[in-house]
This record gives structure tokens, C-alpha cells and sequence, in this order.
């Protein structure tokens, strides 16, 4: 059998394998996506939709303000607004001292030239998320930030891949990787790809592939868990979250209220399964019960987990491999890689294309593992 | 009892107390197993014998003798030693046997060495126009309050559907001095050819017998009418029956057309399902003691598969059975080979009724504004739609439209959006599958959530 031919081989079909395969498309070059399951099926499609600058890691903060500039017009690039609205995000300080921990960050921030973090005191809390208790003093806010659907916008990239021109291939599993001359060799259950470049954007299962290439990454497989209650009146215009006790709390527009914050169920990534710890469930609710007692008699209609990569610093592997030329990553998104699907995308088709990238990724390179 | 006075563990959690819950509990609690059986409703007996220790409806022909066979179950559970605990509603089970239970608003987390699935069947979804309008209620619904508060339809009552239990509901309404207007029959006539070559079988079942009785009590007082459509209307209530053979003034209708497994617990603990062609349902698959692909996992009873009360009971027994050996191997236990052979006996002539009262496709699979999902609105126009555009299964549907995502966890919309995406992409419910159901099974509020204990690691952390 022939193998296939492409540009590009992406693998991996979360929102960050799509927005690569569509920016790489938008290049005009043509790349085959190979998913195992279907696009969105894991952390992609069901994660908690925050669409979040808010608290991010330094090395992060480019990335994700030119993400926010894709999201605030994302219907012009994939031709459906994803559920995207802004109402900002929160970020609740329960005590002074958690308050002057976050006039230390928004200080910090300025004078790296970042300004949409902003401190606010218990009178704007109170403006911004009246049903919250009253002992917390103040907070920060991120106010362009917002939530999106997230399977809809996995889905939405997906299909405007394809128009432009990237084939997707799911129910597929990469088996194996070689080099060939220039070429890679792509072997999957339904055959092998060949093309001169390839992009492991496979989430959980990526540090598969790095070894493959030779270069380990200590990976965690990790699965954060989300419930979601019945309707319930609106109360709550931002997205809400806690760094103290965990948690991240959101009303959608049909009054379901999503809430989350990085407790973690236990992942079979073999078996795309996960099973849930309802000890820590009840946590996040005892969480919730403390901050909105109007949240108290509202019903718990289900709750899930995702399954996806936690690196040990807790942020992405974005960048060039160290061992095989030709071959890009894009995995380790760490529970909150969601809000920066669309320009990762960009930066990947630019690195893929042109071997640069004008947004600075420094800091996030697979070389931070080697020994 | 309360949560807070439940042990941390038992070595066999039973959970519901129809036939074959209430058969499992006993039997291993005599053989020496601790067992604790959880049951939501407020009393034992699970639907088929609902209110079995409290019926308002003591006069004994009205319900049958079938009805208060039950009785003795529910004695020899509660003489049995298992703790019986009603008002417990299980919400969540998962392969390493941990169950979530909430007794009056309180939630605990137990721990099984050996949990019996014993949820039993529900009604399958009747998905006509208009079946979500006030006075439109499923035949099922209309005979619990019937045995458990001994109400009867009010008004002109009309009853559409197919399968047994919609003759008996008939028959236990007019022997209570209740009326029914009309019965529409959806039963297809070809049915018939599929059913003919289990004849024999039938013919030797106890089933025969009585159903030909209870055929003729009820056709003897009410006009029975064969038809092929069936649609509700009115103006915010049910006014009319509209069918292919007429329109009729009705107040109530009673829709029912067969049962089936209700399955969301075994799902939700991960145990593997198979569709079954001839009841068109999933099913969980099971080894010949019941025991799920879960280790130490079994189902019992109808939500093993329909085959109905009695079989539950056996099918009850022979899960404890292999329980109880797994558990204190020197008890003295019933021989499973007898329990087998009644089981083989109660289950004779259930192909012959399956094949009779298949419902018909277009009962099944509704077009155009008829709602599929009733608490996210979604109708079969919107799922057929997604499907032709390359939606394959019931999970991304539930992405696109939500349905399957409301209060009832996809009971009442699940089989039909399956079938409705495999029909509109030339697939099979099979290769479709079915939701993938997550716990909560049962709905709990936030405040019950928030009642579990805390745990040590998290009281350290606190304290720290």
C-alpha cells in the first residue's frame, strides 16, 4: 500500500491539533490530522470553557493575550462564534493577606508591560458578583476575558480546517513514527503518511510520541473533574474562580451552573475512561456552599472529567523538537490550554512554515526536560 | 435510618427492592452475608409490586393474584436479616464497588465487596405529537397511583400502545369500576410472522393462558382499535386523540409501549452493554451467575434484559448465589441448577411476546416537530438533521444539542436518539451506541453533596 503524502502531519485532533491543521491550512499547506477517537472527544470537548488570561504564568501571557485577540473575533476565522461571550473573569481573594498576595502579582504584571490584570476592592466585587459572601475583601479581574462552548469550538476549527483544506482522519491511531531522508513516516492504524513535517499535539497520550523521538517528557496524565447543576435563576455574569481552595465557577446562559477548579478524577487513558472522587466533589460543593448560599438547594446533574497532560511546571511544551528535525510540539496544556487553542495554533503554522515565530514561546521548549 | 447510621462497608450491597433485589437480599442475608439493600421509593416492591405492604387497594382480584405474589418476597426479605433501607436513593456506583447513597438529605459514600444491580425496567419512550402536553402520562405511571394510592383515571381515558402490561393496566382499571373510552392498539399486524414460530413455546407458558384471559376481559368491555399513528393534541391540555382511524375526545391519555433495562447505573459503573435486536434495547452483558464485565459487579432482574417479575426473582437469586460463594464459601446455599431451571421456565414464551409486541419503527423514531428530548426541547427534526450533517453518535449529539443532558440523564430521549441517528446515517443502534452516562445517576442537590463526611487527608490539610 502507498502511503499518503502531505505537508504536514498534525496528531491529535483537541482544539490545538484543529487550530494547527486550519492555521496550517490558512498558510496554504496541506495537512492531514490523524485522531484516534473523534475531535473534541477528551479534554478539548468537555472541558470548563474558560476563556481566561486571568492568573496565568509569565511565560504564558504572550500567547494568551494574542489568543484573546483571535476569540473576540473567532467568528471571522471559523465562521461561528463558538459560544464565546465576555463578561470576565474574577479571581476571589477569601482573606487580606490573599488580597495582598494579588497587589504583588498586578505590581509584578506592570512592570512587565501587562495591564489586564486589575486589582479590585469589595465594592467592585460586590458590583461585579453580588451573590458572593461577604467575607471576601476583593479580588482581580481580567475583564475581557469570558467562557466559550468547548466542543462547539473544537468542532468549529475542525470544520474550517477542512474547508481551507486539511484532511481530518478520525477513528485512527498513530502507531509509529520514522525518518526517511527528509520525509516522515507516520504509521497509523489505517496506514502510513508520509510529509516533511509533523506536530504531536497529542494531549494525554503525547509523551507516547516523545519517547518515540527520543526525548521524554515526565508527563502526567490527569483528569480534572466538572459538575454541572440543574437551571437555576441567573445570578452571575463572570466567570468565578479561587486559587486558595479550588475552584471555578460559572453561570452558562441557559442558568446551568458549571463548576469546576482542578480537583482530579482518576484517568485509564487506555481505556478513555475515567473514574470520579466523589470525596473531592463534595469539596468543590462545601466550596461553593460557603461562597453562594443561593447555590445551596440547586441540583448536581452530572459530573465528568476530561482526560489530559499536567507537566511538572505546570506549563505547555510549545516549540521545535530537540532530537528530530521537522517535528513540532504542542501538548502539556496543564488544565488550562483551552482559552490558548487558537493562537497556539498560529504560532505552530508559523514555526512549521517559516522555522520562526515572532510571539515569544520562550520558556515553554521540550529542551526545560532534557537531562 | 439515617445516612450518618450506615456502616462504612457491607459485603453486599443490593440496590433496589423490586423482585430480584428483594430475592438477592434475602437469600444472602440468610446465608450468613451482611447485606444492606437500598430502595428509593418509600416502601418495598419496585413497580411491578409497588405498595405491596401498604396498598390502599386490599380488595385482592383488582391488582391479582400476580400482584400479591410480592408479598411474600417482601416478608421473607424483611424476616431475612438484610438491613432494608427505603427512601435511599443510590446516585452513583463505580468500579471499585464505592456507592453513593442519600438518605433524607444526606449523602454517604459505602463501601461493597459484592453489589447486585437490581434497578429493574422502565417504559420505553413513547415519542408521538403531543406526548408532552398535560394529560398525556405514560400507562405505567397511571398504575402506580393506582397501587400505591389507589386513584383512578378521571375522565374520558384513553389508552394507546402495545404490550402486556397495558392489557393488565386495562383490566385492573375496569375491575376497580374505572372506565376507558378506547384502547388504540399500535401493535403492527406483521408482527405476527416474526412472533409465529415461538408459538409453541408460548403455548406452554404460563403467560398463554392468562393472557388470552385478560385479552378477553378487556375486549369484552371496551372498543379495541387497531391503528398506525398516534398523536395528542389540544390547546395546553390533551383534548384530543387524533389517529389514523379518527379523531376521539379525551381527557387522558395512557401511552405505553413495552419496558425496558434501565440501564444508567451499570453504565455509569462501566460495565459493557449490547444491544438486543429483539427487544430493541441495551442491555448489560452478563455471564450465566449475572455478573457484569465489573468484577464483583451484578445485575439482576429486568434490567438484565426483559423477561418480567417472576424471572427477576430467580434471576435475583442466582446473582446472590454467586455472591455468597464468593464471599463465605462454607455457607450452605439453595442449589443454583434448580433456580436455573425454574428461570428457564419463566422465561419461556417471552421471545414469542417480544416478537408480538414490537413497537412499531415509526413509533420509535418520530420526524419533524415531535419532541425526542422533553427537558432540553429537542425535536426529531433538530437530531435527524445533526445527523445527516456527520453527527455519529448520541455523545456529540449531546454537544450540538443538548439532549440527553437535562434532569432525567437521557431515560426518556436515549434509545430514540440512537436509533434515530442510525437510521439516518444507515447504521445500527449497535455500532451507534448509547450515551455515556456519568454520575450522579439520580440528581442530589448541592447541600446533600456537601453533607459527605470530610475526609481524614482533607481534615489534615485543613488543619495544617
Amino acid at each position: 500500500m502507498s502511503a499518503r503524502t502531505a505537508d504536514v502531519v498534525v496528531i491529535g485532533g483537541g482544539l490545538h491539533g484543529c487550530s494547527t491543521a486550519l492555521h496550517l491550512a490558512l498558510r496554504g499547506l496541506k495537512p492531514i490530522l490523524v485522531e484516534k477517537d473523534y475531535a473534541g472527544r477528551h479534554a478539548s470537548g468537555v472541558n470548563a470553557g474558560g476563556v481566561r488570561q486571568l492568573a496565568r504564568h509569565i511565560a504564558e501571557i504572550p500567547l494568551s493575550i494574542a489568543s484573546m485577540a483571535i476569540w473576540e473575533n473567532v467568528e471571522e476565522l471559523v465562521g461561528d462564534d463558538c459560544g464565546f461571550s465576555s463578561h470576565g473573569t474574577v479571581l476571589v481573594a477569601e482573606s487580606e493577606q490573599e488580597l495582598a498576595g494579588f497587589r504583588a502579582r498586578v505590581d509584578d504584571l506592570r512592570l512587565r508591560g501587562f495591564s489586564h490584570e486589575e486589582l479590585i476592592d469589595h465594592t467592585e466585587l460586590k458590583r461585579l458578583v453580588p451573590a458572593v459572601s461577604d467575607h471576601c475583601p476583593g479580588g482581580l479581574v481580567s475583564r475581557r476575558d469570558g467562557a466559550a462552548d468547548p466542543f462547539r469550538t473544537t468542532q468549529a476549527f475542525r470544520r474550517r480546517a477542512v474547508e481551507r483544506g486539511a484532511e481530518v482522519i478520525e477513528g485512527v491511531r498513530v502507531t509509529g513514527l520514522a525518518r526517511n531522508g527528509s520525509v516522515w513516516k507516520v504509521e497509523t492504524s489505517d496506514g502510513p503518511i508520509e510529509a516533511p513535517k509533523v506536530v504531536n499535539a497529542a494531549g494525554a497520550w503525547a509523551d507516547r510520541i516523545a519517547a518515540q523521538l527520543g526525548e521524554p517528557v515526565p508527563l502526567e496524565v490527569i483528569a480534572p473533574m466538572l459538575m454541572v447543576s440543574s437551571r437555576v435563576p441567573a445570578f452571575i455574569d463572570p466567570v468565578v474562580i479561587l486559587r486558595g481552595r479550588k475552584l471555578s465557577f460559572k453561570q452558562l446562559a441557559n442558568g446551568t451552573v458549571v463548576i469546576g477548579g482542578g480537583h482530579l478524577a482518576v484517568p485509564y487513558r487506555d481505556e478513555n475512561r475515567t473514574v470520579l472522587d466523589w470525596a473531592k466533589l463534595a469539596t468543590s460543593a462545601r466550596t461553593v456552599w460557603e461562597l453562594f448560599p443561593a447555590m445551596r438547594e440547586a441540583t448536581i446533574v452530572r459530573a465528568w472529567a476530561g482526560i489530559e497532560a499536567r507537566m511538572p511546571d505546570e506549563i505547555p511544551v510549545v516549540g521545535p523538537s530537540r532530537t528530530s528535525e521537522g517535528v513540532f510540539h504542542q501538548f502539556g496544556f496543564s488544565a488550562h490550554g483551552f482559552q490558548l487553542g487558537p493562537a497556539t495554533g498560529a504560532v505552530m503554522a508559523e514555526l512549521v512554515a517559516t522555522g520562526n515565530t515572532n510571539l515569544p514561546i520562550d520558556g515553554l521548549g521540550i529542551e526545560r526536560f532534557s537531562t | 435510618m439515617n445516612a450518618v447510621d450506615l456502616a462504612p462497608s457491607y459485603d453486599l450491597v443490593v440496590i433496589g427492592g423490586g423482585p430480584a433485589g428483594l430475592a438477592a437480599a434475602s437469600l444472602a442475608a440468610r446465608a450468613g452475608v451482611t447485606t444492606v439493600l437500598f430502595d428509593e421509593n418509600p416502601g418495598v416492591g419496585g413497580q411491578i409490586y409497588r405498595g405491596i405492604t401498604s396498598t390502599p387497594v386490599i380488595n385482592r382480584s383488582i391488582l391479582g393474584e400476580d400482584y400479591w405474589a410480592g408479598e411474600a418476597l417482601a416478608n421473607e426479605a424483611k424476616a431475612s436479616g438484610a438491613l432494608i433501607v427505603n427512601g435511599a436513593t443510590v446516585w452513583s456506583l463505580d468500579p471499585e464497588r464505592i456507592v453513593g447513597v442519600s438518605i433524607a438529605g444526606k449523602a454517604r459514600m459505602i463501601e461493597a465487596r459484592r453489589v447486585i444491580i437490581a434497578t429493574g425496567s422502565q417504559e420505553r419512550p413513547f415519542p408521538i405529537p403531543g406526548w408532552t402536553l398535560p394529560g398525556v402520562m405514560t400507562a405505567g405511571a397511571a398504575q402506580t397511583v393506582l397501587k400505591a394510592q389507589g386513584l383512578l383515571p378521571d375522565g374520558r381515558t384513553v389508552m394507546a400502545g402495545t404490550g402486556p402490561l397495558m392489557w393488565l393496566l386495562a383490566a385492573q382499571i375496569l375491575r376497580a369500576g374505572g372506565r376507558l373510552e378506547a384502547i388504540l392498539d399500535t401493535t403492527p399486524r406483521r408482527n405476527l410472522l416474526r412472533a409465529a414460530p415461538h408459538l409453541p413455546d408460548f403455548m406452554l407458558s404460563p403467560y398463554f393462558a392468562k393472557g388470552l384471559a385478560l385479552l378477553r376481559e378487556v375486549k369484552a368491555k371496551v372498543p379495541v382499535r387497531r391503528v398506525a399513528s398516534v398523536a395528542a393534541a389540544g390547546d395546553g391540555k390533551l383534548s384530543e386523540v387524533v389517529s389514523d382511524r379518527g379523531r376521539m375526545p379525551a381527557d387522558l391519555l395512557l401511552l405505553h409501549q413495552g419496558v425496558v433495562p434501565n440501564v444508567n447505573l451499570a453504565l455509569a459503573a462501566g460495565a459493557t452493554h449490547e444491544w438486543n435486536e429483539r427487544q430493541l434495547c441495551f442491555q448489560p452483558v452478563l455471564d450465566q451467575d449475572f455478573s457484569s464485565s465489573v468484577p464483583g459487579i451484578a445485575v439482576a432482574g429486568d434490567g438484565a434484559g426483559i423477561a418480567g417479575g417472576t424471572a427477576a426473582a430467580e434471576r435475583g437469586r442466582l446473582a446472590a448465589i454467586a455472591a455468597v460463594r464468593a464471599l463465605r464459601p462454607e455457607a450452605r446455599l439453595p442449589d443454583p441448577q434448580s433456580v436455573r431451571q425454574r428461570l428457564q421456565r419463566e422465561e419461556m414464551g417471552r421471545a414469542f411476546l417480544d416478537w408480538l409486541n414490537r413497537p412499531a419503527d415509526s413509533f420509535r423514531q418520530p420526524e419533524g416537530e415531535t419532541l425526542v428530548c422533553r427537558c432540553e426541547e429537542v425535536t426529531a427534526a433538530q437530531v435527524r438533521a445533526t445527523a445527516d450533517m456527520g453527527c455519529e453518535g448520541p455523545n456529540q449529539m449531546k454537544a450540538f444539542l443538548r439532549c440527553g443532558m437535562g434532569p432525567c440523564q437521557g431515560r426518556l430521549c436515549g434509545l430514540t436518539v440512537t436509533e434515530l441517528i442510525a437510521t439516518q446515517r444507515k447504521s445500527t443502534p449497535a455500532a451507534v451506541g448509547y450515551y455515556r452516562l456519568r454520575p450522579p445517576v439520580k440528581p442530589i442537590t448541592l447541600a446533600e453533596l456537601a453533607s459527605l463526611p470530610i475526609s481524614e487527608a482533607e481534615r489534615k490539610a485543613v488543619e495544617r
